[in-house]
């Protein structure tokens, strides 16, 4: 599946592995967290990039302990309506300082680019000819924001503050 | 008066052509309905029986002038030439066409107006006491609070989908006109012992099939660390309210299902993490918001003769307009007054173009520019001088709006029901008018004295039924109309949730059945005693006696 990361079109060198199914031999694995902790010894012993893959209901408190292992967590959406993992990527980000890829895979388009971006994913999981072009677009449309968030562009309460350190 | 600057102005224009883009894919097929619905929502686009309804935000029900000429102008344009002020302080359009929206937007933000979370399962357009910075018994005005809460919830990139919609309303006053106690969040401006200013903060309150009254999860929040606040209600919620069904999806049922204790320590605790390196509004900021809402300039010497009691005693209607719908200002020599958008028969909200302009016109004249919109689908000029009150009478009879019957029986809170919307179970309207019809006598009205009659026309409960004195709610019964009535429910300070008081009526009943509450309300009481005193001391019994005795 198209991977659009950092604002281009990236290679996916990740393998998800299912819970019931073998993990691969080599490359990097993400697994659920449920699996995480029952293997956490033979995936260590891999010696090879450690991934997430947690469900919208699954708390972020639940794997923050060991959150310098992993190098990706991806958060899925089972619909664009369910709006958990926005929540859990800005703990992730802002709270547990987690710096590595944040990826939304599932239910993810164009028309939601925009807050994930903002809430601190920066890999997106995308379908469909074009994918690029409409991400690029969709975290353009709209430049001014009222939050304050982990975002690196400015948030209004700063534009304000700039402007009126400048008058 | 807020006023957009220019990050505002960039803001709202953005949006709107973000959903031109929106719009144009819809147009196109890129888009299927089922994946422009949120987005269309999002917006306040609704697809209803007949045709669109946008329902166009008016933040804190405050407007100017010149917003409500240009309302006046989108009706025209737009519409069948009227709009129909809602519940929530908003005004909605009926008759509107998918392709016309962008360019209706882009006339909207010229006014700085917009549509952006009038509905769709987001922070919803916050509402306040309608005659904040006006009246007698405010502490602070709740405004520079809502205003606060209108930009951090604009496309929070976080709760922009929530488990369901959450409606927060402000008051900054003693007495609530803000119906506080039946919104997600209710924030009333309170001191405390040390005579600081701060919020109330109340959790869970709402209507629908449901009916809740919210709690106080904290008595005291310094008005500094709202936005923190709030942003740890909402995650709570993001992260436990639940999405499996849509009807036990609201705060009220997370804090029914874990209880109220509970919830307010989860609150406190994500609280704890949050307040730590968020980046409350600066005071700078805080300070350049207040400064827009700073009180018009009163004329100081406004206190002395006002002339009033002589135009009383030669006008006896403007007498009654006077008596029921102007209120206490805390400006010596200024009233506050109440335009009833409920005329005898009328459609309750309703207002056409030609009066929306000239409400505009008497706003201007009259009343420093302003104007409120009122969740009892009235509107209010705040700031009137009282010397110019009988002038501005004159005005609003010229076009029918001096209906002296705010508060009364007449003044009927109705959702537009199935003449216009998609989920609607029966018809709000012709019910509502009736009963105005049937009591139409003024005298009769006063006689009776104050009472909230609310109306709905689904269980979704927008007409506000389970908070009128009477509340009415219209149901479908194998293809019939049928009509429930619930007493004793009220929005104040005191809200309570009425109780259904028996089979319902039908159509043809309905309004025979409220004409026998209130005979015997009349029947019954003690001198002076209102209504939902009144039930309050009699509870049920004798109500359901006389409506079902003949039965």
């Amino acid at each position: 599946m198209p991977l659009i990361k950092n604002g281009a079109s990236a290679e996916d060198p990740w393998q998800f592995a299912a819970d019931d199914a073998a993990l691969p031999e080599h490359g990097p694995v993400a697994v659920s967290p449920a699996r995480w902790q029952r293997e956490k010894a033979a995936l260590r012993a891999r010696g090879e990039p450690l991934g997430l893959l947690m469900q919208s209901g699954e708390q972020v408190e639940d794997i923050v302990a060991d959150l310098k292992e992993f190098e990706l967590i991806a958060l899925d959406f089972p619909t664009f309506r369910d709006g958990r993992p926005y929540s859990s990527a800005r703990l992730l980000r802002e709270r547990y300082g987690f710096a590595g890829e944040l990826r939304a895979v599932g239910d993810v388009s164009r028309d939601q680019f925009l807050f994930l971006h903002r809430c601190g994913f920066n890999a997106f999981q995308v379908t469909g000819a074009g994918a690029l072009e409409a991400w690029l677009r969709a975290v353009s449309e709209i430049s001014i924001w009222y939050q304050p968030t982990n975002d690196p562009r400015g948030a209004l309460g700063v534009l304000r503050h700039r402007r009126a350190a400048a008058e | 008066m807020y006023r957009y600057d220019e990050f505002d102005h960039a803001f709202v224009h953005q949006r709107v052509a973000q959903f031109r883009d929106q719009v144009a894919r819809r147009l196109t097929g890129e888009l299927s309905e089922d994946e422009f619905k949120p987005l269309r929502l999002m917006n306040g686009l609704y697809l209803q029986l007949h045709a669109y309804m946008l329902r166009v935000a008016i933040p804190y029900g405050t407007l100017s002038s010149r917003q409500m000429r240009r309302l006046a102008h989108i009706a025209r344009r737009y519409d069948k030439g009227f709009g129909h002020i809602t519940t929530r302080q908003n005004i909605q359009y009926n008759w509107i066409q998918l392709t016309e929206v962008p360019d209706l937007l882009a006339e909207l933000a010229e006014v700085e107006m917009h549509a952006i979370q009038t509905s769709g399962n987001c922070i919803r357009n916050v509402t306040a006491d309608h005659f904040a910075g006006a009246a007698a018994d405010e502490i602070e005005d709740p405004r520079v609070w809502c205003e606060i809460i209108r930009q951090w919830s604009t496309l929070h990139p976080e709760f922009s989908f929530l488990p369901r919609k959450f409606k927060i309303a402000v008051s900054g006053a003693v007495s609530d006109r803000a119906a506080l106690r039946v919104h997600d969040i209710g924030l009333q401006l309170c001191h405390n012992d040390a005579g600081e200013i701060g919020f109330e903060v109340m959790v869970g309150g709402g209507q629908g099939r449901t009916p809740m009254l919210a709690k106080t999860i904290r008595e005291f929040l310094p008005k500094a660390e709202l936005l923190s606040y709030l942003e740890s209600i909402l995650r709570v919620y993001n992260q436990l309210g639940r999405r499996d069904n849509i009807y036990k999806a609201r705060i009220k049922i997370l804090v029914h299902e874990i209880g109220v204790e509970t919830l307010a320590k989860m609150v406190e605790a994500e609280w704890h993490q949050v307040r730590e390196g968020f980046t409350d509004l600066p005071q700078d900021e805080v300070a350049r918001i207040e400064r827009y809402f700073a009180p018009p300039p009163f004329d100081p010497a406004a206190g002395s003769d006002t002339g009033l009691d002589a135009a009383r005693r030669g006008d006896s209607a403007f007498d009654r307009w006077l008596e029921q719908n102007v209120d206490a200002h805390k400006q010596p020599g200024y009233a506050i007054a109440t335009i009833s958008l409920k005329p005898e028969g009328g459609v309750p909200g309703d207002i056409d173009a030609e009066q929306m302009d000239a409400v505009a016109d008497l706003a201007e004249r009259f009343s420093f520019d302003e104007l409120r919109a009122t969740h009892q689908q009235n509107l209010v000029l705040p700031h009137v001088r009282k010397r110019d009150l009988y002038a501005l009478w004159q005005g609003l009879k010229a076009h029918g709006l001096a209906t002296a019957n705010r508060g009364l029986i007449g003044d009927i809170i109705a959702c537009p029901g199935m003449d216009y919307c998609s989920l609607a179970t029966a018809r709000s309207i012709p019910v509502a008018q009736a009963i105005s019809t049937r009591f139409q006598d003024l005298a009769r009205q006063k006689d009776i004295g104050d009472l909230r009659l609310n109306i709905s026309g689904c269980i979704n409960a927008c007409g506000h039924h389970h908070v009128g004195h009477i509340g009415i709610l219209g149901l479908e019964k194998k293809g019939v109309e049928n009509y429930q009535i619930t007493l004793g429910g009220r929005a104040d300070g005191k809200a309570a949730i009425g109780a259904i008081i028996g089979p319902a009526f039908s159509a043809d009943d309905i309004v025979g059945a409220v004409e026998t509450v209130v005979d015997t309300y009349i029947d019954l009481r003690q001198t002076g005693e209102p209504f939902i005193d009144a039930y309050a001391r009699l509870g049920r019994e004798p109500f359901k006696e006389r409506l079902y005795a003949t039965h």
